[in-house]
């Protein structure tokens, strides 16, 4: 019962506490360029939720179970930037096979999830708070995406209301989506101290 | 052949100046944000961050510029990342050694230069097309206008919040310091500001 508990914890403070947009600043790129529209950013979310689920897992297994114990920590970033190139590919083909308008709608975004801050993030963050198993590992990498959907969508619908908004016209675009979510992260900022 | 030479020089200074301001990563390219919000609370692990990033950058744009002839084209993303993710590996290891308290400050955020779309943009851009010259050139304008767009921003958030610069006071004793602009918050809510600064000021040159 309690790694039941530990594990509801560890998902509910990667989502709400630690949400890795709001406090770590991961994921800003597709969180700025994605967020125009809610069906993309939904799709965005998806993506980049099985991505980090699929890395944050394998980069855990090589990293305790391989890397550390060849003494190899040396060859760590080249071997996380691997695998989660390879992850993204695999989600690219996937997607391009079984759903080809949503392929269709990502466009570019898809192979730029490789380079998104939020995965290598998340692994690397896995390795320095010092995640003790496989299944807390799993839990925290899902919740890291289920978090950036979260967020993203958040964003995205504040913005499609904000274009009725008389923002002043040098604010226009990128600026105010980041006041936005800076406002938003204030908001965020009340869960700060809620657990852990 | 004069023409050429006159030509090339000019493209040298162009390519420069397009970073340091026309071009500016972080204002005009709105690349590489991550790090910039992360970092930018105080400007010494602004500063140490941004030192990183032209050293990555530069290694980086030498080596693509060298082996762009032998890239095949849907191996060069790979190839960009590993070479990248090698340098980055160079110099976490040289803050680790010889800065232990400014890796420390800046954690994961030096291995996630890998991921910086600044490094990657301009391999992509300019080093893969271009001679090692220009890559060079580009390297050094990108990098220092980067910089120097953390530097500024990491300077107004830690006055703000701090009252002080390089932990040296600078503003009057009657200042309150914000403590709100050393947070996320803080880091979001003056980019914005800065862009639509940024925005304001090039129209009205426009």
């Amino acid at each position: 019962m309690d790694t039941v508990n530990a594990l509801i914890l560890a998902f509910i403070s990667i989502v709400i506490v630690n949400n890795l947009v709001f406090t770590k600043f991961l994921g800003i790129c597709p969180y700025l360029g994605v967020s125009g529209r809610i069906d993309m950013a939904f799709g965005m979310g998806m993506a980049v939720t099985f991505v980090v689920t699929l890395s944050g897992t394998l980069t855990y297994m090589i990293n305790n179970w391989i890397l550390m114990r060849l003494g190899l920590d040396v060859a760590r970033y080249v071997c996380f930037i691997l695998v989660i190139a390879g992850a993204v590919q695999l989600v690219e083909m996937y997607i391009r096979k079984f759903f080809p308008s949503l392929y269709e709608s990502f466009g570019i975004f898809l192979p730029l999830i490789t380079t998104n801050c939020a995965i290598l993030g998340l692994c690397l963050f896995l390795d320095l708070w010092g995640v003790g198993s496989l299944l807390e590992a799993v839990v925290l990498s899902f919740g890291a995406g289920v978090g950036f959907t979260m967020a993203i969508c958040i964003m995205a619908g504040i913005r499609e209301n904000l274009k009725m908004a008389d923002v002043p016209e040098c604010l226009k675009g990128a600026p105010i989506t980041l006041i936005t979510a800076g406002l938003l992260a204030l908001a965020f900022m009340g869960f700060a101290g809620m657990i852990r | 052949m004069a023409d050429k030479a006159r030509g090339s020089s000019d493209l040298y200074k162009e390519t420069l100046l397009a970073g340091l301001w026309r071009e500016n990563p972080v204002f005009r390219l709105l690349l590489g944000m991550c790090p910039t919000l992360a970092v930018t609370a105080a400007v010494k692990p602004a500063l140490t961050m941004g030192c990183c990033v032209i050293f990555v950058l530069l290694c980086s744009n030498i080596i693509v510029s060298l082996m762009r002839n032998l890239l095949k084209p849907h191996l060069r993303i790979l190839m960009f990342t590993l070479t990248i993710a090698t340098f980055v590996t160079i110099a976490d290891l040289f803050l680790r050694a010889y800065f232990p308290d400014m890796s420390e400050t800046l954690g994961p955020y030096v291995p996630l230069i890998i991921v910086n779309c600044i490094i990657i943009c301009r391999a992509e851009a300019c080093a893969s097309k271009n001679g090692l010259a220009v890559s060079i050139i580009d390297a050094v304008g990108m990098g220092v206008g980067f910089t120097g767009t953390l530097c500024v921003l990491a300077g107004v958030r830690e006055v703000l919040a701090t009252g002080m610069i390089f932990e040296v006071p600078v503003m009057p004793g009657a200042f309150v310091p914000w403590a709100a602009m050393g947070m996320p918050v803080g880091a979001f809510i003056t980019l914005g500001l800065m862009l639509g600064l940024v925005n304001l000021t090039s129209k009205g040159r426009a």
